[in-house]
């Protein structure tokens, strides 16, 4: 049994695929922490759409595909926010406007251009097939956010809480915003790599929602975030080599699961404890 | 001439659709004030706050602070916000504790590690504004009155020497006014200087030394006494106010020419007394809520 159990550590790319999963998914669970609390969520979505036009014009260049996948998240994430500025149109539609011009661009470079580059790749992730190149992107992305992430996590909360306060005390409000984006749109770079552009907005998403749930500290929040981020993903990728199945698919059921029991159970803010709080309050009556 | 602590010079502002939201205003605001800013809806009040916080700059003129322009003053901590309660998103994992430590981020290192002195800030800011019992508290589980407390301690333990509140008063009941203003005096007789904006015309006279009125431009600015009165609130006030008046012969059976005169844009009404032309502010601070403005 337990030989059984150990077999997926055996095979060289599982193990590479389980840790890199996880230090992917701690490094999205961080940042989810601020998406949730913006109401944010539907931009790492876009973000990762955004991307593909980003990756074919890299493997046209026969550069590093992370360079141009970074690129094109930032073009995305300046362009939802200057038509934002300029127009009053609402969020979601200047999202939905932006992204899904990237990722037409995208998928006509690919048709008129055919490439090595495997749309479904993008589209699916591929961490079970991930080349050591890769895998050395994605570390190099996660560890450069992370360290920011550790660094200035006070700051990126002030100006999110009270920009004009965040300003009053001489923070550099608009510089920190552009500092975020960035690594957001590396994030989703390194996530794509794992769970595909269709999963990324669950790994910025849950981690951080349900952690919002179990806590009133942002600074213990961000720990349980990153918690289940990086187990879920560990976890994941583990379980896809027993039932043959996409990693990805399996770290998103993982952090639902969670985000459910959070619901159910959580001490002050789960569906029973309220309940159970108004009936005390009754019976007391 | 005494230390101006901001410096108006010629302020004018014109926002990015052309409207021309503040004109030519020149003002010099010292210390040891409160300095109380009315004028209706869309006068320019929320459009001043914003320039002398650099959060827009002046299409023309220029705002000092301690001869300072404000992106140094801020640098140093010297002016503190209290932003409009709508401005702060209450859903926020964060306690009453932490939104007052916020108020020294500026004093700590590259981590934002709190040190000792940093704490204790924060526990005499609490203890000031009278909510030490609540520090544990998220912050949207309060009432609207403790929470603008909170950012009034958040403003106290940035230790800025001018405290810029936008319209502290609304949908905060006659009591809490009271504990807040008496909170505000006590600030700026230490040597603070205290811009407030309000629609509370009848609470002007009882907390603040100075007024500056404005619709656009600055109308009037000068002490309450001199500059708040009947005529300059017409000014400010167009038809906006409500008026009532009561004269002499409706108000007295013998000859007594006195009258009495009603304002209010908001809640608190301004009370004036006396004979026509010469009418006096009377000050309704704790008789408010009974009846107003009985006269001797
Ligand atoms: N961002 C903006 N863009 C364009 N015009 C603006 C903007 N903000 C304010 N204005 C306009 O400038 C004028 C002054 O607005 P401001 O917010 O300063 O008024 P206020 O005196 O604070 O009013 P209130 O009592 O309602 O708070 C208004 O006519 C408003 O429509
Ligand atoms: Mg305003």
């Amino acid at each position: 049994m337990i030989e059984y159990l150990l077999e997926p550590f055996a095979y060289e790319y599982m193990v590479k695929a389980i840790w890199v999963s996880a230090l992917v998914g701690g490094v999205c669970a961080f940042l989810s922490c601020y998406m949730i609390l913006k109401g944010w969520s539907l931009m790492g979505d876009a973000l990762a759409h955004s991307i593909v036009p980003g990756v074919a014009f890299a493997y046209l260049l026969a550069l590093p595909y992370a360079i141009g996948a970074f690129f094109a998240g930032i073009l995305a994430a300046g362009g939802m926010a200057f038509v934002k500025q300029k127009t009053k149109l609402r969020e979601d539609a200047v999202i939905g406007l932006v992204f899904t011009t990237f990722f037409a661009i995208g998928l006509v470079l690919v048709s008129i251009n055919p490439m090595a580059v495997n749309i479904q790749a993008i589209i699916l992730g591929n961490i079970l097939a991930i080349s050591d190149q890769d895998v050395q992107q994605v570390i190099i992305i996660s560890l450069v956010v992370l360290s920011v992430l550790l660094l200035k996590w006070k700051d990126f909360l002030a100006v999110f809480f009270d920009e004009g306060h965040a300003r009053s005390i001489g923070l550099p409000t608009s510089f920190l915003k552009i500092v975020f984006f960035t690594l957001l749109s590396a994030a989703t770079v390194a996530a794509l790599q794992t769970v595909g552009a269709c999963l990324v907005i669950a790994m910025v998403v849950t981690p951080g929602a349900t952690a919002y749930l179990l806590t009133d500290r942002f600074g213990v929040m961000v720990w349980i975030a990153i918690t289940i981020g990086t187990l879920s993903s560990a976890l994941g990728a583990y379980l896809s080599y027993f039932l043959n199945t996409n990693p990805g698919g399996f770290i998103v059921l993982i952090e639902t699961a969670l985000f459910l029991s959070a619901f159910l159970f959580a001490p002050k803010y789960g569906l029973i404890s309220q309940k159970r709080a108004v009936n005390k309050h009754r019976e007391a009556l | 001439m005494s230390q101006a602590f901001i410096h108006l010079e010629n302020v004018g502002v014109v926002y990015p659709n052309g409207h021309h939201a503040l004109e030519g205003v020149t003002a010099d605001l010292s210390p040891g004030t409160i300095c109380g800013l009315v004028g209706v809806n869309g006068a320019g009040k929320s459009t001043l706050f914003k320039s002398i916080m650099g959060f827009i700059t002046p299409t023309s003129g220029k705002v000092e602070i301690t001869g300072l322009p404000v992106k140094q003053a801020l640098k140093k901590n010297m002016v503190s916000y209290v932003p409009q309660t709508e401005e702060v998103d209450w859903n926020f994992p964060v306690l009453v504790e932490d939104v007052v430590m916020m108020g020294r981020y500026g004093y700590m290192n590259f981590l934002r590690r709190p040190s000792q002195a940093d704490k204790k800030a924060v526990d005499e800011a609490l203890q000031r504004v009278g909510m030490q019992d609540y520090r544990k508290r998220q912050i949207g589980e309060l009432s609207g009155g403790q929470k603008k407390r909170v950012f009034v301690a958040r403003a106290l333990a940035q230790g800025g020497k001018i405290i810029l509140l936008d319209e502290p008063f609304t949908g905060v009941d006659i009591k809490t006014e009271d504990s807040l203003i008496a909170l505000f005096r006590i600030l700026a007789e230490e040597g603070r200087l205290m811009l407030v904006s309000t629609h509370n015309l009848g609470s002007v006279p009882g907390f603040c030394d100075t007024v500056m009125m404005v619709n656009k431009t600055l109308l009037a600015y000068g002490p309450v006494e001199t500059t708040f009165t009947q005529d300059n609130l017409a000014a400010a006030f167009g038809g906006m106010l409500r008026h009532h008046q009561l004269m002499g012969d409706e108000l007295h059976d013998d000859p007594d020419a006195r009258g009495v005169t009603v304002l209010t844009d908001d809640e608190r009404p301004l009370v004036l007394y006396g004979e026509q032309g010469g009418q006096k502010i009377v000050r309704t601070k704790e008789t408010a809520g009974e009846g107003i403005g009985r006269h001797d």
